[in-house]
């Protein structure tokens, strides 16, 4: 069979049966094979998708927000003069404390500062003044930012890697899976989370607290490690019944029915058929996953359960100034952090529209 | 399939009440393995007396003792009376607080869904125009506002800078600041969410056939789409009237509303088990039965969905 291919010569039809005649078929010729060769790099779905995310300005134009934003709480910090825990009115030891420093409007200088400048020093100015505690109120800003983007991004990932997981298999199998997976996921759907919230803070609180004393989680805080414990434990399942609902609508379609008679695993199927279907619900409540850790952790800041003082975070700066309502004069520094959390959750939502409209091969045109 | 949904009808009943006893139990040893007890906080109380006082609640017998006693008192649909507030009825407590709480909770989740859905109908049916646009970004911008800042700044433009509102929920027109600031982010996420599914159901075949038929574009709208997009939001209504419910906590101390948010948290700090046990199977029980709801009504809205 091999040598007569490789020859050309065909294999003479017995006349008896019923298979074609070879020899009424002619060879390729070189010129007709060249055809099938394609000319371009064929574009794969991810190349063509960021092709479809640079055109779409809104999106990029986020992207390059949430980029910025991203570099300045990760790199301010290293340059900037004053640090989060600083306490200006705190003039080192043996000297009396500066109550001045205390609540600096943008610009201003506190006394002993303004000392300093009269005999020719530089002082770095305050950008956003001080607040009650003397604290340069700027480097707390852009310390908290990057204590809220951290929270909201990591908490994300361990939501989208649990529900993901979850939900697909639980929706895949169905029957007796599905109705174990999904009592699971009702009845911690069903705890309030906010009363878990709250009760795993004060319970981490009282009982790995002294554990970790000393050690990088001791700086992080109780409540941050909480709010983590909490997203594993309990926020997946928004997710999980998301995607489980999705992937019970399209397994009932033809092209899964397809995959599983040519034999695909059922790995396969949900990795290749199902889920690349389910992204872009995946794509918006990822994105919509981080605004809603952003949003527990100034909730828990709130009630004085979030990150431990004198370490900052959007939400904790917001609720810390939520009285400045009040104080028309000092508003400025709640609007200031509530600004950052409604920009960065906004562009962030943005990138993820974005994503869903590039990569969401239901909506290509 | 008549049978069938009452099968299933049964099946998802009892599955409910088998949430709300897990959700018991595991808040009882949940709430006891927090070290202290609701009498911690009392200055210098002598020995004699804390014990008398662990005695008199129950609290010196062993824990699974107290837990049967709980589950004992508790299917009688008594929940004893809390361990700090001068030994009031939780239930008097809980029905007070929720009064409040439920009727700025369902009301802006009333106005969530119908607004949601017909902001995200009209973005849909306008796809890519000006409005559609308009109503995409201001809805992208409230989903970026979470209720906590909402609140605080309706509270800083109505009540401070313009005083149209007063700042306290408990005098008249009081309870439409926090209204607003709990249903706008349900509200935003209504409308993204109905505007995507409309497009996808707006995209398919059956849809066009209705057009090419000549149906009227209004009946293509609400008797071919509507029915078929709605489902995404019958599934995201059950979870979020628990949101707002249990998430109103914010809103209620921004605008001093006397609602069941303010017991949660007091009653943790204070270790008053049988305030936390109460507030807990108060909302569990509420969510379940939305949840149990949202379920019913996708099944009956998609009968493809097999859920047997």
């Amino acid at each position: 069979m091999k040598s007569r291919k490789l020859t050309g010569e065909m294999p003479r039809k017995n006349p008896l049966s019923f298979q074609l005649n070879l020899s009424k078929f002619e060879m390729a010729s070189a010129d007709e094979k060249s055809q099938q060769i394609r000319e371009r790099e064929s574009v794969t779905f991810f190349r063509d998708g960021m092709r479809r995310f640079r055109k779409n300005k809104v999106a990029l134009v986020s992207a390059i927000l949430v980029v910025f934003i991203v570099l300045v709480a990760v790199f301010v910090p290293m340059f900037y003069p004053y640090s989060y825990d600083q306490q200006l009115s705190n003039l080192g030891a043996g000297q009396s404390r500066d109550k001045s420093a205390i609540n600096l409007a943008p610009f201003e200088y506190s006394d002993s500062e303004q000392e300093r400048i009269d005999n020719g020093e530089f002082v770095f100015p305050h950008i956003l003044g001080t607040d009650k505690d003397s604290y340069d109120y700027f480097i707390r800003v852009v310390y908290g930012t990057r204590i809220s983007l951290a929270v909201g991004f990591f908490a994300s990932i361990v939501v989208l890697i649990i529900g993901v997981l979850y939900g697909s298999i639980s929706g895949y199998f169905g029957g007796k899976v599905d109705l174990v997976m999904m009592r699971i996921v009702d009845i911690i759907y069903s705890l309030p989370d906010m009363l878990m919230i709250i009760l795993f803070s004060v319970l981490l609180n009282e009982t790995i607290g002294p554990l970790i004393e000393g050690t990088f989680l001791d700086e992080l805080g109780t409540g941050m490690i909480s709010i983590f414990a909490v997203f594993a434990l309990l926020y997946w399942v928004s997710m999980a019944r998301l995607i489980r609902g999705q992937i019970l609508t399209i397994k009932q379609q033809e092209f899964i029915l397809t995959a599983k008679a040519l034999g695909a695993s059922p790995a396969r199927i949900i990795r290749k058929h199902l889920l690349p279907n389910c992204l872009s619900v995946i794509v918006i409540s990822t994105a919509l996953q981080i605004p809603n850790a952003i949003f527990t952790e100034s909730y828990l800041s709130y009630l004085g359960l979030g990150v431990s003082i004198p370490m900052p975070s959007l939400g904790s700066l917001a609720s810390s100034t939520k009285s400045c309502v009040w104080n028309p004069d000092q508003i400025y520094l709640f609007l200031v952090p509530a600004f950052v959390i409604c920009v960065i959750v906004l562009s962030l939502n943005l990138v993820g529209d974005g994503l869903r409209d590039a990569f969401d091969p239901k909506q290509k045109k | 399939m008549d049978k069938k949904f009452l099968y299933y009808l049964i099946k998802r009943v009892l599955l409910a009440f088998l949430t709300v006893f897990l959700v018991i139990t595991i808040t009882f040893f949940f709430m006891h393995a927090i070290p202290g007890d609701p009498f911690m906080s009392e200055k210098e109380v002598p020995p004699q007396v804390k014990e008398a006082l662990l005695e008199k609640y129950g609290l010196d017998k062993p824990l699974w003792e107290q837990y049967i006693t709980y589950l004992g008192n508790a299917l009688r649909f008594d929940f004893g009376v809390s361990m700090r507030m001068d030994g009031r009825e939780v239930m008097d407590v809980i029905l007070e607080g929720f009064a409040s709480s439920a009727t700025i909770g369902f009301i802006a989740a009333g106005v969530a869904l119908l607004f949601g859905m017909i902001f995200g109908s009209i973005a849909a049916l306008h796809h890519n125009k000006f409005i559609d646009r308009l109503i995409m970004v201001v809805s992208t911008a409230f989903v970026a506002m979470p209720s906590f800042i909402v609140g605080t700044l309706l509270l800083w433009i109505f009540c401070v800078e313009l005083r149209v509102f007063p700042a306290n929920g408990r005098e008249a027109g009081g309870l439409v600041l926090p209204i607003v600031a709990l249903a706008l982010y349900p509200m935003a996420y209504t409308i993204r969410l109905t505007r995507s599914s409309m497009l996808d159901v707006l995209g398919q075949d059956y849809i066009r056939t209705a057009r090419a038929k000549g149906v009227a574009p209004s009946k293509v709208l609400f008797k071919h789409a509507l029915k078929n997009a709605v489902t995404p939001v019958v599934t995201y209504a059950g979870p979020m009237i628990a949101f707002i419910l249990t998430g109103s906590l914010v809103v209620e101390r921004i605008f001093t509303v006397p609602g069941l948010g303010d017991h949660f948290v007091t009653s943790i700090n204070d270790r008053d088990y049988t305030m936390i046990m109460g507030t807990t199977i108060f909302l569990a029980i509420i969510i379940v039965v939305m949840m149990l709801i949202s379920d019913i009504l996708y099944k009956l809205l998609d009968p493809r969905v097999d859920f047997s």
